[in-house]
């Protein structure tokens, strides 16, 4: 099997390791290239990025102006804040070389100077150790000035850690980028697209960490290579995150459109007490869930995926047995994205709040079908009416789960309407001034 | 108050500041370093860094203010959060949060009275395929349960 992001080497987070195996010969070869060449071989390849929306990385990088007098700069997005997924530090912790490799051949396709590698504050850990890896590359002169000297060209890029502090907005590109000038996480709006005006003002490019570190090994192996393995239109390897009630979660390495179903059962060692699973969300928190018999021939990749009405994300795979509650799942779902809402746009900051209202409603016992309908109102006046992608994240889960398990959720509602006073608008509202005072 | 910057602290600000074009960018470094060397960012720190990278109070109090991991009020020497997101949930976080909650006597965002312990109930921390976690201060444990977090909150000293 196919390992291009973790390849099971022993300490091959040691830099003397990393290059006995043949770590920055793909940077020496890439450089005696031009950039235009790189870009078109990672279009050819289909690589796709592993952020979550999934698009083509060869694209993303021709969007970069090719004349320009501003300093161009690359950004790898290692926030990884959506619930179910924890790859990225996988990568920090045995890959790190590979990340900077990619980081440098990246640069040099886009012409950018200087990469800033986000990676969020919890990850101290990871910091420390991305950091002594990127003093290393320098020390080696694999960053930085001594570029020019130990690849023999006319081109070096510096590499910055960015540590962040706990947003998990600021895993949105844009919102990255305001993270990184210093700013509140605040989401821009796009047009302009930050290939124009990102950074500073500054054309930028933003990958993630998973996509960045595939590029050396297209490098090395070309992209008639990559383009072959797993699903031809989302092909390579992904890094699933399996979490939930399974025997052995974790992070698989495992070519795309492997089945769900080999990847619950095989890979990950089936479900806990040999359960039945009722749902199963594929990409992590944001992404619609499927119903436990939804799961046959479903295959892990973009397109598939899509197919079945959900969506790849950043594949991380949560499981639930049939005993979950769904609601408390959901509630802690709607809870997350109320807390993590940036409070720009007011559909999203408004509306995470009284979804997660309602559905505490439900789950106090005083909630009706009507509330469903409610909860799937304000979810379709959130989605697409944001800034920023939050806005669906935080709505989807909610629309679907709703809509796929109406059958559960039903459950846990009064089928009929009880308006226990005359006054509807006030019970209606849920007002907090108890129904005595209003009438004296 | 006065709050002062110490020379070696004065010169990590520095090397943070090597690495943006502008002063403002380095705001969130300087902070991670204020509340190192202070514990948590008064109004006296937030003018310090302010005068240190020559940048708009203002602009430091929005940053503060948005992030999470920046505290505006002293913590505990032992910060424990719990992770309660879906995945460590589906595997006994709330178990886990409520007997933390009883064992401290605290609340969310609550520090005891000799400032020994603070609590707060995190979002997710990235440790989903280690469920249940908790985090003290910086350190990340992971696969608990009920019994080994007792035991990891019995070592803290």
């Amino acid at each position: 099997m196919e390992r291009i992001v973790l390849p099971q080497i022993e300490n091959f987070n040691q830099i003397e390791v990393y290059l006995a195996n043949g770590g920055f010969e793909s940077a020496k070869k890439t450089f005696a290239k031009t950039p235009d060449q790189i870009v078109d071989e990672v279009k050819k390849s289909g690589l796709r990025g592993r952020g979550g929306a999934a698009f083509s990385a060869g694209l993303k990088w021709s969007f970069m102006p090719k004349t320009t007098d501003k300093p161009k700069y690359l950004c790898i997005n290692g926030d990884e804040s959506e619930p179910g997924s924890f790859k990225d530090r996988q990568i920090f912790e045995d890959n790190p070389f590979q990340l900077i490799e990619g980081a440098i051949i990246t640069c040099y396709a886009i012409g950018a100077k200087v990469a800033y590698l986000y990676i969020r504050g919890e990850y101290n850990k990871w910091i420390k150790l991305m950091q002594k890896a990127v003093d290393e590359a320098y020390a080696r002169g694999f960053v930085g000035e001594k570029m020019k000297e130990t690849f023999g060209i006319d081109f070096s890029c510096d590499l910055f850690i960015h540590k962040g502090a706990g947003a998990y907005i600021c895993g949105e590109e844009s919102s990255l980028m305001n993270s990184i000038e210093g700013l509140r996480g605040y989401p821009r709006v796009k047009p302009p697209f930050p290939a124009q005006r990102g950074l500073w003002g500054c054309p930028t490019t933003i990958n993630n960490v998973e996509t960045i570190t595939n590029v050396p090994a297209i490098m090395k192996n070309g992209w008639e290579w990559f383009s072959k393995i797993g699903a031809p239109k989302h092909p390579g390897t992904i890094l699933f995150g399996v979490s939930g009630h399974v025997n052995k979660p974790g992070v698989y390495e495992l070519p795309s459109g492997v089945l769900l179903t080999d990847l619950i059962f095989n890979v990950a060692g089936g479900v806990r007490g040999n359960k039945r699973i009722k749902c199963v969300i594929p990409g992590g928190s944001s992404m619609p869930p499927l119903r436990g018999d939804q799961l046959e021939g479903v295959r892990m990749d973009a397109e598939s995926l899509k197919e079945v009405g959900s969506a790849i994300g950043t594949g991380g795979v949560m499981v639930m047995d049939e005993d979950t509650n769904l609601l408390k799942v959901l509630i802690r779902i709607a809870h997350f994205y109320h807390h993590e809402s940036c409070g720009q746009c007011t559909p999203c900051r408004e509306g995470t709040g009284w979804m997660e209202k309602t559905l505490r409603r439900i789950d106090e016992g005083n909630g009706t079908s009507a509330d469903l309908d409610l909860l799937i109102s304000v979810a379709n006046n959130i989605e697409g009416n944001t800034i920023c992608a939050l806005g669906d994240a935080a709505a989807w889960p909610v629309k679907f789960m709703i809509a796929r398990f109406r059958d559960e959720f039903e459950k846990y509602v009064n089928k009929n309407i009880s308006i226990p006073v005359p006054n509807k608008v006030h019970s209606m509202r849920g007002t907090a001034i108890p129904l005595t005072e209003i009438q004296k | 108050m006065i709050f002062k910057f110490t020379e070696e602290n004065i010169k990590r600000i520095e090397t943070a500041r090597k690495k943006y074009p502008t002063a403002l960018a380095a705001v969130m470094d300087t902070i991670y370093i204020a509340q190192e060397q202070n514990g948590f960012i008064s109004n006296e720190v937030m003018e310090e860094i302010a005068s240190v990278l020559g940048i708009d109070k203002v602009n430091v109090l929005s940053v503060v203010t948005f992030y999470t991991m920046y505290h505006t009020k002293p913590m505990g020497k032992y910060h424990v959060q719990v992770c309660t997101n879906v995945s460590c949930m589906l595997r006994g976080a709330y178990e886990i949060w409520d007997g933390v909650k009883d064992k401290l006597g605290l609340d969310h965002m609550k520090v005891s009275p000799d400032g020994k312990y603070s609590l707060e109930e995190v979002e997710c921390m990235g440790a989903c395929g280690y469920a249940p976690m908790i985090a003290v201060n910086e350190d990340y444990f992971e696969n608990l349960n009920k019994e080994k977090v007792f035991e990891i909150l019995d070592s803290l000293k």
